[in-house]
């Protein structure tokens, strides 16, 4: 019992990490520029494939620099020529348009890279079990992938808080204009925070790409899951985000260690019910309803506490 | 004379255009061609195109051109359906399909209903790997027919395997929640209590279908069991990532498959080191000493890329053949006809037969296991360039495969 708690929260801390970096952009985003984007899971996607390609070139390292920088100008790109036009038509067409854009980017990855798994791999250097936890291995990779997740989490909370460009960008969330009287670009900002956004799922996608699978359809996995931790971390907090990371990282982990149920907590149902759906309700356990907890999750806290964990104004 | 060459080419062109002017038969392959379940449907689409071209070369069925055309359903039943009827409109009269009983059990009803609503232009479902016993059983059609053994028949003989391994204590299930994932884990239950009632099932469980792309919680759930064997039906990136997983965390135990041989998981295997630990029930593997099948294996992966993983698809592009050779015809109705009862010789030697009763072809299969190759004249054929291939442990014959049938088969 003890193992399976140590791994779980090993396992859930590293996937709740990989959530954060993936949604600490989205909500950078989303709370300067008021899009939802929903491309934003194309762009992790972006990352693990220019990632996977660049080390058939290069290498690992040097694809690890790289493919989110890549992404990055990608995203301005896509802020600069795109939603910037379109931002004068409303929130509306805005949203329309990242959601077109996480379809054609789909549409785009399967025509270059095909649609089944590409082979891309841990690093030979990075390839053997860094540590073991009663008999079980704990692979050097993912503690790489943990240590990554942190450092950025670390550097993203410094810059925001501490630095004068964090000053300025944490302004234009609030008081754009006010902003654009001082004589910033503000502009310019929204492209650079949208490219360091997009970045940032770069990276992720660079990073997991190897230990989870990079497919076309790897976006359309991970896509709607991010919206739960941006909402129930509060719109626009990065603690909050960090918090709702970790959270759901740690439940999906542990919901599949348990094999609870009604019928083991009550007792089974009685056996005249036969074959009701009833008796599916009741013997159906924690473990299989694990994928969907996080969306349960979602509609609570809409409910309960619409602005999120941490959110300061409800939107 | 000097008009010959014309005349010639003339010539040529004419009987090129009277071969052609010849109706080409289109069987619809509905599969996975994107999401998780993609490795295998693109295997299996290479495996079809690779039958429908050498049929070609021989002249085809009947004088007729078979042709594939690749249709993707995503591991969707509802998005098989569109498909499904896509090919119809287009008129496409025989359909093959595969992965995922859920759409299996979908395009089967989907055949019965159109065939009663659109006499005379009947539509067959060649069923190649979608393996839930209700399919045969309760849910059985005259327009059905299914090459590979069902979950049940291979669980049988997984069983008989089992039972007479002594190290053998605790056993993990591990399976796709939908139908044949929970197929697979009844009958493992209900057969390993009847044959070995001291073995102790220690854990069973369903997981999402293709929708996980981490197995670390699981694994770590297999572990902290204390298990010394794993059954599991998983097929496609489930099978490849669960065995991935199971590598990074060191979890040696026994694997009991069904599709362990699929895209990606011989080369999960060899990563975690399990030597002649993970066995695969199936009706063949490229090593299985028969000369005819061995060349061909020889050709295919010259001209693919890939193993022959679905020697059932070899049987049935070639029953296929023999029965519209038999009836005379390539219309799906007297093909069907042709097909019940009929009695084959199998890819990998012996012979099977498609029960009339339920449209199940039954044959022998094998339980093989994976590990290194040492005797190169015997062993060719490694898998994924791991050096690592199957050899076969165990053999059910046709006949002590044969379960019995509930179906009561509506015929028209």
């Amino acid at each position: 019992m003890a193992e399976l708690i140590v791994i779980s929260t090993l396992n859930g801390v590293l996937f709740g990490m990989l959530l954060f970096l993936l949604s600490s952009g989205l909500t950078v985003i989303f709370s300067m520029m008021g899009v939802l984007n929903f491309a934003h899971a194309s762009f992790y996607m972006l990352g693990a494939f220019f990632g996977y390609q660049l080390t058939r070139w290069i290498g690992f390292w040097p694809a690890f620099v790289l493919a989110p920088l890549l992404v990055g100008v990608v995203g301005m790109g896509v802020e600069r020529y795109g939603l910037r036009n379109t931002h004068k038509h409303g929130h509306v067409a805005e949203l329309l348009l990242t959601f077109g854009l996480a379809f054609a980017i789909e549409e785009i990855v399967s025509m270059i890279w095909g649609k089944s798994p590409v082979d891309y791999r841990v690093p030979a250097m990075l390839d053997f079990p860094a540590f073991t936890v009663f008999s079980t291995n704990y692979p050097a990779y993912k503690i790489f992938m943990l240590v990554v997740s942190v450092v950025i989490f670390i550097a993203l909370l410094v810059t925001l808080k501490k630095t004068r460009v964090g000053l300025i960008v944490q302004a234009a969330l609030t008081h754009p204009s006010m902003v654009g009287h001082l004589g910033h670009n503000v502009g310019r900002i929204f492209m650079l925070v949208f490219g360091v956004g997009s970045a940032l799922a770069g990276l992720a996608g660079v990073i997991a790409g190897p230990s989870l699978v990079t497919q076309s359809d790897m976006a359309a996995l991970l896509g709607p899951i991010l919206f739960v931790v941006i909402v129930f971390g509060g719109l626009g907090s990065l603690p909050g985000a960090f918090i709702a990371s970790l959270l759901i990282g740690l439940i999906q982990t542990f919901a599949v260690a348990l094999n609870g149920s009604l019928a083991s907590v009550f007792g089974p149902l009685d056996p005249s019910l036969g074959a009701s759906p009833l008796t599916d309700i009741w013997n159906v356990t924690i473990a299989q309803i694990a994928p969907i907890l996080p969306y349960v999750l979602l509609v609570l806290v809409l409910i309960f506490r619409p602005m999120g964990l941490l959110g300061t104004r409800e939107s | 004379m000097r008009h010959l060459p014309f005349a010639v080419a003339a010539a040529f062109l004419m009987l090129g255009s009277a071969a052609s002017a010849q109706e080409t038969i289109k069987i619809g392959y509905i599969d996975p061609l994107s999401g998780g379940g993609a490795s295998v449907g693109e295997g299996g689409l290479k495996t079809f195109q690779y039958l429908a071209d050498e049929l070609n070369a021989k002249g085809g069925i009947l004088g007729h051109k078979v042709e594939i055309v690749p249709l993707d359903n995503k591991t969707n039943p509802q998005e098989s359906l569109v498909q499904a009827q896509k090919a119809v409109d287009a008129g496409i009269r025989y359909i093959t399909q595969g992965n995922g009983s859920s759409v299996g059990a979908a395009l089967e009803d989907f055949v019965t209903k159109n065939n009663s609503r659109n006499p005379g232009k009947e539509v067959l479902y060649f069923n190649y790997a979608a393996v839930d016993p209700a399919m045969t059983n309760e849910k059985c059609s005259y327009w059905h027919f299914r090459w590979d053994a069902n979950s049940e028949i291979k669980m049988a003989a997984l069983t008989n395997y089992m039972k007479d391994q002594p190290s053998i204590k605790k056993v993990y299930l591990i399976n796709q929640d939908y139908s044949f994932g929970q197929s697979v884990r009844t009958d493992a239950r209900k057969m390993l209590a009847a044959k070995r009632s001291d073995i102790q099932i220690v854990g069973d469980e369903l997981h999402p279908l293709l929708k996980i792309t981490d197995f670390s919680p699981y694994v770590a759930k297999i572990k902290a069991s204390g298990a010394d064997s794993v059954v599991t039906g998983n097929w496609g990136q489930d099978f490849a990532l669960l065995l991935k997983a199971a590598a990074d965390a060191g979890l040696k135990v026994n694997w009991y498959t069904y599709y362990a041989g699929g895209a990606g998981g011989p080369t999960a295997i060899k990563q975690t080191g399990l030597e002649n630990q993970v066995f695969q029930i199936s009706e063949g593997v490229p090593n299985s000493g028969n000369k005819a099948a061995m060349d061909f294996e020889k050709d295919f992966r010259a001209k693919t890329g890939i193993s022959v993983w679905y020697p059932r698809a070899v049987n049935e592009m070639r029953m296929f053949k023999a029965a519209a050779e038999k009836a005379n015809s390539i219309d799906p109705v007297k093909v069907a006809a042709a097909l019940e009862g009929m009695k084959f010789d199998v890819f990998d030697g012996g012979e099977g037969f498609m029960r009339k009763d339920d449209h199940q072809f039954f044959q022998p299969i094998y339980i093989s296991s994976f590990g290194s190759l040492t005797d190169k004249a015997k062993e060719p054929y490694d898998e994924e360039n791991t050096g690592w291939g199957w050899r076969i442990v165990s053999k059910s014959d046709t006949a002590q495969t044969i379960l019995p049938t509930t179906c009561n088969m509506k015929r028209p």
